[in-house]
């Protein structure tokens, strides 16, 4: 049995995508988990993508809670007999995979780029020192638990003539002593830099949040609207929410053209942007570690380089 | 109040180099260090102490030369130190294992403070595992923390949504790197620190029986990028006609 659950639904089919790869070759059930309350059109849905049974895990928590919804999922893989157990690597499914793990005295692995099967056995490739380098993983253990990132995997295709059944349970869980007292939405700007082709970022070479406005010029003339930064602009100063924060633990890049003005290239914003075709950097320190993960640098001062960048691009074209 | 900070010695990653002819990375000879969000959750842990008095204990699952890294955090401001030696082939599972005996060791807690996850593999297991394996509460990617006698509150980044939770004691954190500024030293903590003590406690006498992981790496990949590091170091004007000709001639100006 491959199980697969995430709260993302968007995830979730990424998640069916992979499960059924999984499980066809090994033949193997797919089952899909929805925790929550029991909601037909939503399990009817991940069938067509592939799931041969849904599990609804009714219950009466209101938002996500690791420590309950980790009961509910030990529940659910010790009676499904689960092999495999792939969970959608939000943040919220970070801080739930290794606790289920752990309830299941079960090996664990975060944030798998590739899986497959080999002598019976799962193995994963995980990026690791701030992507300097990809640990090839393999589980000596079942259940094999693992998290997977958004984008890595192909969603399934619908096929509303696939079957699957549809079980509900309502697992009761133990009480905790921690409660969610509030729950506020980021502001976000609806940036989606996983996407974009061009991308625009900005760093701590920056003098003031206002000052970003010069990058806006930039992304315009190149035709391309989305903008990123590194850590200290989301995290630390918050002059950027966080969509736009490209890096190890924010998001991953891969433009046709990458333009990183003022940053300096630490290893994780490189881990974040190392996939994207042409690197182009910009920093007054000729010594800076983005040079070395760039194809075209300018050494010089951010604040004279981008206007008159802006205006070449525009003149070239036309 | 007492607070145990679990902290784990890590390579250096900015200090590590790659193998030009297999682009793998070279491990060895890189200074080792504590990882860096390890030691915001110890700030955390002194901060917690200054309000309500009471003992940190740090724990590292690592090997013997990780004394003197423990070291460091003492001189920060932890009481004692606890170094647990793995067996020789470890992960997530063996070391939550064995840090959730010596959780049960050292006895009394209120609080365990963890990074959200080491910058060496950054894969943010133990704190969810030591958790799961205690039975407590978890609060993770804590951006601020505020410890009361009977409870305490955090402000938890989940990226899309920001999320207080509250919980009484026993819980454990996990912390992100903005909750603070870890402090440095003086000379005077420093040379107060070798008084401190830091216990060694063997895997065996932990755990009765082996403790085998659950999974292995079995391969560690370079991981290629070429690029052309052309810079433009002279006149800027003189730079930015050559980088607009060398985009145009790349087929990215459209």
């Amino acid at each position: 049995m491959v199980l697969v659950f995430s709260d993302d639904k968007k995830l979730m089919l990424e998640l069916l995508g992979k499960g059924k790869e999984l499980s066809k070759d090994h033949n193997k059930k797919l089952i899909a988990v929805i925790i929550g309350k029991g909601d037909d059109t939503l399990a009817k849905e991940y069938i067509s993508h592939g799931a041969d049974k849904v599990f609804i895990a009714e219950t009466d928590l209101h938002a996500f809670k690791a420590e309950e919804y980790v009961d509910i999922l030990e529940n659910v893989v010790k009676e499904t007999g689960a092999e495999i157990v792939l969970i959608g690597s939000n943040k919220n499914g970070k801080e739930l995979a290794p606790r289920l793990a752990s309830k299941l005295g079960a090996g664990c692995i975060t944030d798998c780029t590739n899986l497959h099967i080999k002598d019976k056995k799962l193995v994963a490739e995980r990026m690791v020192y701030s992507g300097n380098a990809i640990a090839v993983e393999q589980f000596n253990s079942k259940p094999s638990i693992v998290t997977v990132p958004p984008k890595v995997f192909e969603p399934a295709h619908a096929d509303t003539k696939h079957k699957g059944e549809i079980v509900k349970k309502k697992i009761e869980t133990k009480k905790y002593a921690s409660k969610i007292l509030k729950v506020h939405e980021m502001k976000s700007e609806g940036v989606n830099v996983e996407d974009a082709e061009i991308i625009v970022s900005c760093g701590r070479g920056f003098k003031s949040k206002n000052d970003i406005k010069l990058i806006d010029g930039l992304a315009e003339a190149l035709k391309g609207k989305t903008i990123g930064c590194s850590r200290p602009i989301a995290a630390d100063l918050k002059w950027l929410s966080e969509d736009h924060w490209i890096g190890l633990s924010g998001h991953k890049v891969k433009p046709k053209l990458y333009v990183a003005v003022g940053i300096s290239g630490q290893i994780q914003h490189i881990a974040g942007m190392r996939d994207s075709d042409i690197v182009v950097a910009i920093n007054k320190d000729p010594e800076a570690l983005i040079f070395k993960s760039a194809d075209y640098g300018i050494v010089g001062d951010l604040y004279e380089v981008v206007p008159k960048l802006t205006t070449a691009i525009k003149e070239k074209m036309g | 109040m007492n607070i145990i900070v679990c902290a784990k010695q890590v390579v250096d990653v900015s200090e590590m180099k790659v193998d030009p002819a297999t682009k793998k990375p070279i491990l060895h000879g890189v200074p080792q260090k504590i990882s860096d969000i390890d030691k915001n959750a110890m700030e955390e842990a002194i901060k917690i102490k200054e309000k309500h008095g009471g003992k940190i204990t740090v724990v590292t699952v690592g090997s013997a030369d990780a004394k003197e890294r423990i070291k460091e955090l003492l001189a920060m401001g932890a009481d004692e130190g606890v170094l647990v030696v793995p067996p020789e082939k470890y992960d997530y599972y063996v070391t939550s294992s064995l840090l959730a005996e010596a959780v049960k060791k050292i006895g009394k807690y209120d609080i365990i403070l963890c990074g959200e996850a080491s910058i060496d593999l950054f894969s943010g297991q133990v704190g969810p595992r030591l958790a799961g394996l205690l039975n407590i509460p978890q609060i993770t990617y804590a951006q601020s923390v505020t410890a009361e006698k009977d409870r305490v509150v955090a402000e938890r980044n989940m990226s899309d949504k920001m999320v207080t939770t509250e919980s009484t004691y026993p819980v454990l954190i996990t912390v992100t790197k903005e909750i603070n500024v870890p402090r440095l030293p003086s000379l005077m903590q420093i040379l107060a620190s070798s008084s401190k003590p830091i216990n060694e406690w063997s895997a065996g006498s932990l755990v009765s029986g082996k403790l085998n992981p659950m999974i292995e790496t079995v391969e560690l990949k370079g991981v290629p990028m070429e690029r052309k590091n052309i810079v433009y170091k002279d006149d800027i004007d003189e730079s930015v006609k050559k980088l607009v000709d060398s985009l145009a001639k790349d087929g990215v100006l459209r």
